[in-house]
């Protein structure tokens, strides 16, 4: 066939569209369970740094309830249950203000508002300094376990530099600042909305 | 078909980063440490070794006229196919990994390999050109990463059990104990004037071949 022509042109780009969106809906069906199942995993694996083991005995990925907390999006909350009492929850929080865009954190909190864990799950803050934050960077972020709203009292609930006890990084003090801005709003939250978030 | 010529074309004469001068864009924005630069580059080195077979392989049914759009389709296709695969089966590499694959799309490289070689190629030696193109580009990238690194942060392959797995954090080094660090070698900017450093000195040793192959020539062959 006679490659110069407008239909044959036309309709080799077809058959290639053709073929590599069959390719990728197969891929697609075939993959998904077991990215479904990695994300899950993965959820587990934060929530699971965030809430200790012992605070919890059932599947608390599936344990959820979806609460409009911040804004008008839903934040998913991963209920840790007791003897089928509530007893730690653990949610994703967005710290805003950093360097460069939102910090989105997970917070576990046992049920009295004590912070069990906080991890850092996304952030665009600048590699070798905002990035302390992360734990695989440095430690900064394990001073949390076992705060809460009280202890340290509410006005010590910042970067030293602002008067407050958390460290801030050489060269880096908007980053720690947002974070524990944010962590300090999440667990005003939820003192707020206790009951709702327990179910109680 | 030159197999030697192709594969140093792809690790000197015609290196993507150092003489190309293309793919530019991730290549600033991954090379803060040279591991990421590794992991960048190896995949980067996998998608070209498949996007080149698999182009040298439909070439003959591809009007020049409709290539273009054609080998892009082809190329993000792959692209997705690979970043699937890994998120489902190897879901480890690709908590690490994953974050430069879809950046591979729009690596300018991988067309440009398809255009220029795969298009007018047999199979194999286009597997080759896009073997040694990837490795070429990894090296571009794991040196232009280290320098980087050690002059922004005073370290080398920080990072390096993540990517390769617990046996290769001996890599894993503090060049410049109690290191403050130069932040502009971990922003953009501080990646072009460390890649242009490099591409002089790149330059300077292919000049030097050169003239030294010169007075070989034009020696007067005496005792």
């Amino acid at each position: 066939m006679n490659q110069q022509s407008i239909q044959y042109q036309g309709g080799i780009l077809a058959v290639i569209a053709l073929l590599t969106s069959a390719a990728l809906v197969i891929a697609n069906n075939l993959t998904h369970d077991a990215i479904e199942q990695s994300r899950l995993e993965d959820l587990k694996a934060f929530l699971t740094q965030v809430v200790p083991k012992d605070y919890y005995d059932n599947d608390l990925v599936k344990d959820t309830v979806s609460l409009k907390l911040q804004g008008e999006s839903e934040t998913i909350i991963y209920k840790g249950r007791l003897q089928n009492k509530v007893n730690a929850v653990a949610f994703e929080w967005i710290a805003k203000g950093g360097y460069a865009g939102d910090i989105k954190v997970i917070l576990g909190i046992d049920r009295d508002g004590k912070v069990l864990g906080a991890r850092v799950l996304a952030h665009n803050e600048t590699p070798g300094l905002g990035d302390k934050v992360d734990p695989k960077k440095a430690d900064w972020i394990t001073k949390f376990n076992g705060l809460s709203l009280g202890n340290p009292p509410i006005e010590k609930w910042g970067v030293k530099k602002d008067g407050g006890m958390f460290d801030q990084f050489t060269g880096a003090t908007i980053t720690p600042r947002a974070v524990v801005k944010g962590i300090k709003e999440a667990l005003q939250v939820f003192q707020t909305h206790r009951a709702t978030i327990l179910g109680e | 078909m030159n197999y030697r010529q192709i594969i140093m074309d792809g690790l000197w004469y015609n290196n993507v980063t150092y003489a190309q001068n293309i793919a530019l864009c991730p290549l600033l924005a991954v090379t803060t440490t040279a591991t990421n630069g590794l992991g960048m580059g190896l995949a980067t080195a996998a998608v070209l070794v498949i996007s080149n077979v698999a182009i040298s392989l439909v070439r003959s049914f591809i009007p020049s006229e409709v290539r273009i759009p054609a080998f892009i389709i082809l190329i993000a296709t792959i692209v997705t196919l690979v970043d699937m695969t890994m998120n489902a089966y190897i879901h480890e590499l690709y908590k690490v990994l994953g974050l430069f694959i879809p950046l591979i799309v729009v690596n300018c490289a991988v067309l440009a390999r398809a255009e220029a070689f795969a298009s007018q190629n047999s199979i194999i030696p286009s597997a080759i050109d896009g073997l040694f193109m990837g490795i070429g580009f990894t090296l571009g990238l794991v040196s232009l990463g280290a320098v980087r690194e050690i002059i922004g942060s005073g370290t080398l392959f920080s990072g390096a059990s993540l990517l390769l797995g617990q046996n290769f954090s001996f890599l894993e080094m503090t060049i410049i104990p109690h290191y403050k660090g130069v932040l502009l070698m971990m922003l953009p900017p501080g990646g072009f004037i460390a890649m242009g450093f490099l591409m002089v000195g790149k330059r300077y040793l292919d000049n030097r071949a050169k003239q030294k192959a010169a007075a070989m020539s034009s020696a007067p062959v005496t005792a």
